[in-house]
């Protein structure tokens, strides 16, 4: 399968978008060559705004060109973006609604060696509970460039997740994307394995693993966290069991998104995969989703547990 | 400025006082003490220098404005009603619950309102990134901004400081009230050690130094920040805290509590202003 990450494939669209609207702008805070907002630099330099190692200067300098009928693209690595400028986000960006799109890359484990500091593995829980945000992880490439789009298109704040590493492509190009709305990737009736970002993937080969020992996984990927698309997770609990994985940690991500609206309509046993309230470490992206269980193996066991628990219960 | 227009600032900025501390009053809360430091720069900016529309208030040529010390919103709410983006009534609604005269200016309820401020230290950056636009789009707007000198202690502050100077934001002016006050004491006690006017120079910014009760002064400050052709300029202001209520002036306490029956009607008596309209 064909891999690229997802921060690849949003400086490769943000150019793209540059491109078709001019009022398009964006800023970034000395990790150009990371978050990949170098390839705008290139092409618009006029239209790209260097904040240097100041996060918090740099959400607000966003949020006053929003004022002024920008739309500003705001990117640095997630756990500076969520974290260290969490206020200015709060404050200067979400209580004005202002039309800011807070790219964050390197999220998760996988930004591998430079280690724990630079994991965010709160980045969803922390950006979901501030009103008028909306929280976008895309699964693969093709979903990242689509939901680029989509938020340039929408008027209000997003914090749009991407990651390090690069990741299989799961979609093609006639794939639909739409904020709010969850792509059921496979048919089922055993149980629901809804996953977010970069664990897509995993959950769709564990699936795949699934079906050979009878078992017949319904897939999602739940792309917006926020606004959660409550249809989707309603079609899932009647499998009878939901199973959440995000590379994330299980306290206040999607597993605790998927859990609200399931307890309040329609209570199944679920179950949560992330990382279990500690921090990450240093070691390679795949060293690290091994070592946390977050892989395709793990979650066709804890599925096929989930699945035995639900037919027993 | 003329001996006509000097006359016409000072008696917005009487009947603006009375109608901060009529506001403050009613509300039963907010800031009087840092309001009355920075009424006489904002009745100079909204009635001497900025372009703005009291009926289009969202024109996009106009200049903006940004209170990066936005507990000062009483100062600010006042001018924007004695400008005429809405009634002068409206003021005693102030920090109600329901009112668009919200604790800290809210961009989003209030018309005239450019940025919601109110979390130290952020305001600035918000100010750039207007004039970052301005430079942009090639128009011609300036924005101005407020800043307190407490508010100096917060590091995004320094940050936005050198964002400015390194776009040569010279579209950009800014005030620094400075009254000498914040909520634990007298600044040079709680942290700040000053010398405001030599930070800003060594971050690149054009410094003025003014008294910023004076409108003679304030107007020749802002007219020479307009000739600088590179550096975003810093209007050093030295004020009084509470500034025209001799009982709060230079008196840390009035940082953040609303006067009593009495207090209010000593105050108003002090700037003349008995009567419900401010004169």
């Amino acid at each position: 399968m064909q891999k690229k990450a997802t921060r690849d494939a949003y400086g490769e669209a943000l150019v793209e978008l540059g491109h078709e609207f001019d009022n398009i702008v964006v800023l970034e805070a000395d990790l150009s060559k990371s978050t990949k907002t170098e390839l705008f630099a290139k092409e618009f330099p006029e239209r790209f705004f260097q904040m240097g190692i100041a996060e918090q200067d740099m959400m607000g300098t966003a949020a006053g060109l929003a004022t002024c009928n920008k739309v500003a693209f705001a990117s640095t690595f997630a756990i500076f973006a969520t974290g260290r400028a969490f206020e200015q986000v709060r404050n200067s960006i979400a209580y004005p609604s202002l039309n800011v799109k807070i790219c964050a890359t390197h999220a998760g484990l996988t930004v591998g060696e430079d280690g724990g500091s630079h994991q965010a593995i709160e980045d969803i829980a922390i950006m979901r509970a501030i009103p008028n945000m909306t929280v976008i992880v895309p699964a693969d490439a093709t979903e990242t460039a689509k939901a680029l789009r989509a938020i340039y298109h929408y008027d209000g704040p997003v914090y749009l997740r991407l990651g390090r590493p690069a990741v299989p492509i799961i979609y093609d190009e006639n794939m639909n994307f739409q904020i709010g709305k969850a792509n059921k990737l496979q048919e089922g009736h055993d149980l629901a394995i809804i996953a977010t970002g970069i664990m897509v993937a995993p959950a769709m080969e564990a699936a795949e693993a699934l079906k050979k020992e009878g078992i017949l996984a319904q897939v999602w990927d739940m792309a917006t966290i926020k606004p959660i698309d409550k249809e989707a997770i309603r079609e899932a609990a009647k499998t009878g069991a939901i199973l959440t994985v995000e590379e994330h940690s299980i306290i206040g991500g999607l597993g605790s998104a998927v859990a609200e609206v399931v307890v309040e309509n329609s209570p199944v046993p679920m179950q949560f995969m992330g990382v279990e309230d500690r921090f990450g470490q240093s070691g390679t992206p795949d060293e690290l989703l091994k070592a946390y269980g977050l892989t395709a193996e793990n979650i066709a066991i804890k599925a096929k547990e989930l699945a035995n628990k639900k037919s027993s219960s | 400025m003329d001996e006509k227009k000097l006359d016409e600032l000072k008696e917005i900025a009487r009947q603006s006082r009375a109608w901060i501390i009529k506001a403050l009053a009613e509300s039963k809360s907010g800031h009087p003490g840092g309001s009355l430091s920075a009424i006489d720069i904002l009745t100079y900016l909204y009635f001497s220098a900025m372009n703005v529309d009291p009926q289009d208030p969202h024109f996009v040529d106009r200049d903006r404005f940004v209170l990066c010390k936005g507990h000062g919103a009483p100062a600010l709410y006042t001018s924007l009603a004695m400008k005429g983006f809405f009634p002068k009534e409206d003021l005693l609604t102030l920090r109600k619950l329901g009112s668009r005269l919200q604790g800290h200016p809210d961009m989003r309820k209030l018309p005239g309102v450019d940025a919601s401020t109110g979390s130290l230290g952020q305001g600035l950056s918000i100010a750039n990134g207007m004039a970052l636009a301005g430079k942009l789009d090639n128009k011609s707007y300036t924005v101005y901004a407020i800043l307190g000198d407490g508010e100096m202690e917060e590091g995004q502050v320094w940050e936005a400081a050198m964002t400015a100077s390194h776009y040569q934001l010279n579209n950009l002016i800014a005030f620094l009230d400075y009254n000498h006050l914040q909520i634990d004491g007298r600044i040079e006690d709680v942290k700040s050690g000053g010398n405001f006017a030599s930070r800003f120079k060594a971050f690149g910014w054009h410094v003025l130094e003014i008294d910023g009760h004076d409108f003679k002064a304030i107007d020749e400050a802002v007219l020479a920040a307009k000739q600088e052709l590179y550096a975003p300029s810093m209007i050093i202001a030295h004020t009084v805290k509470g500034k025209g209520v001799p009982f709060m002036e230079g008196a840390v306490e009035w940082h953040g509590k609303a006067p009593n029956k009495e207090q209010t009607a000593e105050a108003l008596k002090f700037l003349g202003a008995l009567k419900e309209d401010g004169r």
